[in-house]
């Protein structure tokens, strides 16, 4: 191979890497607006809060002398998963569950003030200066010819691609399968139907809410590793790329939230491979205004059908 | 003298000064086909509204099984066994036939989410309960071969049946039909027709149907009550409202 394929394929490596990160966030974003028509801008908090317990609880597991990683981190994945679930339900709880049923510019701008509540919560108990944590998973997996260009795929780049898919395979498989996934698409089509059935819709919209948490602190977990640091202001950057992913992709569409993430983290790796990297977001957000402009709904998306 | 399944009395229903449905009573006895007829905008689908529990009346009791149920949240309603279609088919248009029947059976699935994640033997029990009994109604509407098409997909008339099987593995006690026959055919009509008899006959529910095809609703109605302008109007046997002069001029208009 050649050395601008080998330097090519190193880029596509990073940007999958980012792109899945992307994509678990983003469907946090998709699953609330595919079952309540709202986006929740309090998502992004969610994710940097699942970053901040994850190193809250390595730091402390490895201060009380633990060694064995694997323990350390799936800890630290559940302590995370459990925590930012638990902040995902008070969002619905606090700032969308009353005020269902009231014009829908209300529940966003609760959801802005719940977002700013987070990121000012965080910063008073934590500071709002990074926060670092020494690599965790090092070493890499590295190929290509030492003379022209050495690709190299880490360890955590490889967990975090694992992690991904053992996730997004796992969500596929509850919503089309389980007995919960089922009244989860009822309660997205025709949620006045799915009550009259006697399904307990508020339940099932508080639990998209905790699904999109629990894979947003996955991301949180892992980004933090790959980074090794946090501060309480990830979360709007971090938010608004996978909020970006998911109209993408198609916003409602769990496949599209998928695509759309990993598109995301391509494009801006490559951007920032080749041009310099100032316009990676240039780039990104032209790409989305584009495919906007020719697919309104995004590339899984369905077209909204006019009914006479 | 069978048992007063469904007692209304003085049903109102005001929507700021217009009164809607004024002072209706409405009694279906078990196992018996009830029909409300009426001109366009006579109150109908809002008497049904309030008997379901979509508004909660102005005024007026609705005893179900003897129990007061006006005002009740629909889902609770539903749950009692008084269960509703609507004018417009309102089926999960992109899940299959299948899943729709399974998801009508959510509550009586309900186990923990530990028996579902490992799917223990009284889980799968229930499972195969809820197949089973969804089987067995798709196969009263003649639509079992469809069961994994997609619900969207089916035609008009099939749209309708499946609604109403859907309402059946809930397992009702007295089924709401609005406008059932509305946009089918005169054979898709006819199956109806047999459907609803069936029903009574040998499923043992009664039926409240709102009905404009008088023909359907004079051909398998036990009782007849007719609504003008919020307004019992009379009510009676198929004969006796077919008879009555009230009636005619409510239809026709005067000469």
């Amino acid at each position: 191979m050649s050395e601008a394929s080998l330097y090519f394929l190193q880029q596509l490596i990073n940007g999958l890497t980012i792109g899945s990160t992307y994509a678990l966030i983003a469907i946090g974003y998709t699953m609330v607006y595919g079952i309540i028509g709202m986006i929740n801008f309090a998502h992004g908090e969610i994710y940097m809060i699942g970053s901040y317990i994850s190193f809250i609880v390595i730091a402390g597991l490895l201060g009380m002398g633990m060694v064995a990683l694997p323990v350390i981190l799936v800890i630290a994945l559940v302590i995370a998963v459990f925590t930012a679930s638990t902040y995902g339900w008070a969002v619905e709880r606090v700032a969308y569950r009353p005020l269902r049923g009231s014009n829908r510019l209300i529940p966003l701008i609760s959801a802005i003030g719940m977002s700013i509540f987070l990121q000012n919560y965080v910063v008073l108990a934590q500071g709002s200066r990074d926060v670092a944590l020494a690599p965790q998973i090092s070493g890499s997996w590295t190929f290509g010819d030492p003379q022209l260009f050495e690709v190299s795929l880490s360890y955590m780049q490889l967990l975090i691609w694992v992690v991904t898919v053992v996730c997004m395979t796992a969500l596929t498989l509850f919503i089309s399968r389980s007995r919960m996934g089922r009244a989860c698409r009822a309660c997205s089509e025709d949620q006045g139907m799915t009550n009259l059935l006697g399904i307990d819709t508020n339940r099932t919209i508080a639990m998209t809410f905790v699904i999109g948490a629990a894979l947003a602190a996955v991301a949180g977990l892992l980004l933090g590793l790959y980074y090794g640091v946090v501060n309480p202001f990830v979360g709007f950057i971090a938010g608004l790329k996978a909020f970006t992913a998911a109209v993408l992709g198609g916003i409602g569409s769990i496949p599209g939230a998928m695509l759309g993430g990993l598109i995301l983290g391509v494009t801006e790796a490559l951007t920032s491979a080749y041009f310099p990297s100032e316009y990676k977001d240039v780039v990104s957000f032209g790409l989305l205004i584009l495919i906007l402009l020719f697919r309104p709904s995004g590339l899984l998306g369905k077209p909204e059908v006019e009914k006479v | 003298m069978s048992q007063l399944l469904l007692d209304v009395n003085s049903l109102t229903m005001r929507f700021g000064g217009l009164v809607a449905v004024n002072s209706v009573n409405l009694a279906v006895r078990n196992r018996q086909i009830v029909s409300v007829i009426g001109p366009n905008g006579a109150g109908k689908t809002t008497v049904f509204n309030c008997l379901s529990g979509f508004y909660p009346p102005s005024d007026g009791s609705v005893l179900f099984k003897g129990e007061q149920i006006a005002g009740l949240k629909d889902f609770r309603i539903s749950r009692k066994g008084l269960v509703r279609t609507f004018q417009h088919v309102r089926l999960f248009s992109t899940m299959t036939v299948i899943e729709n029947m399974l998801v009508a059976q959510h509550r009586h699935l309900n186990t923990n989410i530990v028996a579902g994640l490992f799917k223990n033997a009284s889980y799968r029990r229930l499972e195969q309960e809820a197949m089973d009994r969804a089987a067995f109604w798709l196969e009263q509407v003649d639509m079992l071969a469809f069961a994994n098409r997609e619900a969207g997909n089916l035609s008009y008339g099939q749209q309708r049946r499946l609604e109403i099987a859907r309402c059946m593995v809930t397992q009702p006690e007295l089924l709401l039909l609005d406008e059932p026959a509305a946009g089918l055919n005169p054979n898709e009509t006819k199956q109806l027709d047999e459907l609803i008899v069936r029903l009574r006959d040998e499923h043992e529910i009664s039926v409240l149907l709102i009905e404009h095809d008088m023909s359907l609703v004079m051909g398998i109605s036990d009782h007849i009550y007719v609504i003008a302008q919020g307004t019992p109007l009379a009510d009676g046997t198929p004969d006796e409202i077919k008879q009555n002069p009230d009636v005619i001029k409510a239809y026709l208009g005067e000469e």
